[in-house]
């Protein structure tokens, strides 16, 4: 009989936990960035010299800085041309 | 540290759209989203006609950040203004709070389907790893991550829309203005940029 009962107690707590809700609403925090994070541009390697792009030490966010600089100032047509 | 800006000169700009070209052909962006358009003034009046080149402009205190009720916006360390496509809800808050018209929204399907939004990124990509098929697909080219800027802008012919460090473009355009001596007589000049040079009176006829 008590092993009956027992049985009966554990179908019971796999039938209610069958019922069980789990959350299923994203939790915002008001204000704050929810997505997925970014990696940064100067956490890659340059491209090859080939393509064009930058040269800059990977990871280090002057050179990057630096080098992109750089090519903002090639804007310039007094700089780019008289120079 | 940077903070990355759009700076178009209308004295320059001669609309040829080779900028709105540029962002289509490198983001691959699809037909019915315009991330840059260039908006004329008075079209066809003889020297009064006036074009600017114009999408996101990456504010320091962006109001579609502001407003957005899932919090998908974030802004990199380089000042560019970016959104998460995955947490996008497309309920077009960010399009009535920019003051720009910037957030773009596909309707490609039935019944006035509005999907996720979509803008101009600097040409930064968006939160997936960078120069990835799936950062391309969602958001377009990093450019920035590849050590260049963005495409409207360096394929500008006239040079009149300029993007990178808003002190840099800044000091470009003052120089600019300053050399060609026209421009300097709008409102506002003394206050963006003083005068010329340390200890130099403003120009002839700018107005703070």
């Amino acid at each position: 009989m008590r092993r009956l009962a027992l049985g009966a107690a554990v179908i019971a707590t796999l039938f209610l936990a069958g019922c069980g809700e789990s959350e299923q609403v994203v939790v915002y925090k008001q204000g704050k960035y929810q997505g997925k994070p970014d990696t940064r541009a100067w956490d890659n390697a340059p491209l090859a010299a080939e393509q064009r792009g930058g040269k800059w030490t990977q990871g280090d966010r002057a050179s990057w800085e630096t080098d992109i600089k750089n090519r903002q100032l090639a804007q310039h047509e007094h700089k780019r041309i008289y120079q | 540290m940077a903070r990355m800006k759009f700076l178009c000169d209308a004295e320059r700009c001669i609309e040829c759209n080779g900028c709105v070209t540029a962002c289509k052909n490198e983001n691959e962006v699809p037909w019915g989203v315009n991330r840059r358009r260039v908006v004329t003034i008075n079209d066809g009046v003889i020297g009064a006609e006036k074009s600017i080149s114009v999408a996101c402009m990456h504010c320091s205190d962006a109001p579609c950040m502001a407003v957005c009720p899932v919090d998908c916006f974030y802004r990199t360390d380089d000042g560019v203004v970016l959104h998460d496509k995955d947490l996008c809800i497309g309920c077009g808050y960010c399009f009535y709070a920019c003051p720009f018209g910037a957030p773009q929204f596909p309707q490609a399907g039935a019944f006035g389907l509005r999907g996720k939004m979509d803008k101009c990124t600097f040409c930064a990509g968006g939160p997936e790893a960078d120069r990835s098929e799936a950062e391309f697909k969602k958001y377009g080219r990093n450019r920035l991550a590849e050590g260049k800027l963005p495409a409207c802008a360096e394929m500008c012919s006239t040079k009149a829309l300029l993007g990178g460090d808003g002190d840099v473009i800044a000091d470009i355009y003052r120089e600019r203005v300053l050399r060609r001596g026209k421009g300097s007589e709008v409102w506002g000049w003394g206050t963006a940029y003083g005068p010329g040079k340390p200890g130099a009176q403003p120009p002839a006829g700018a107005k703070s």
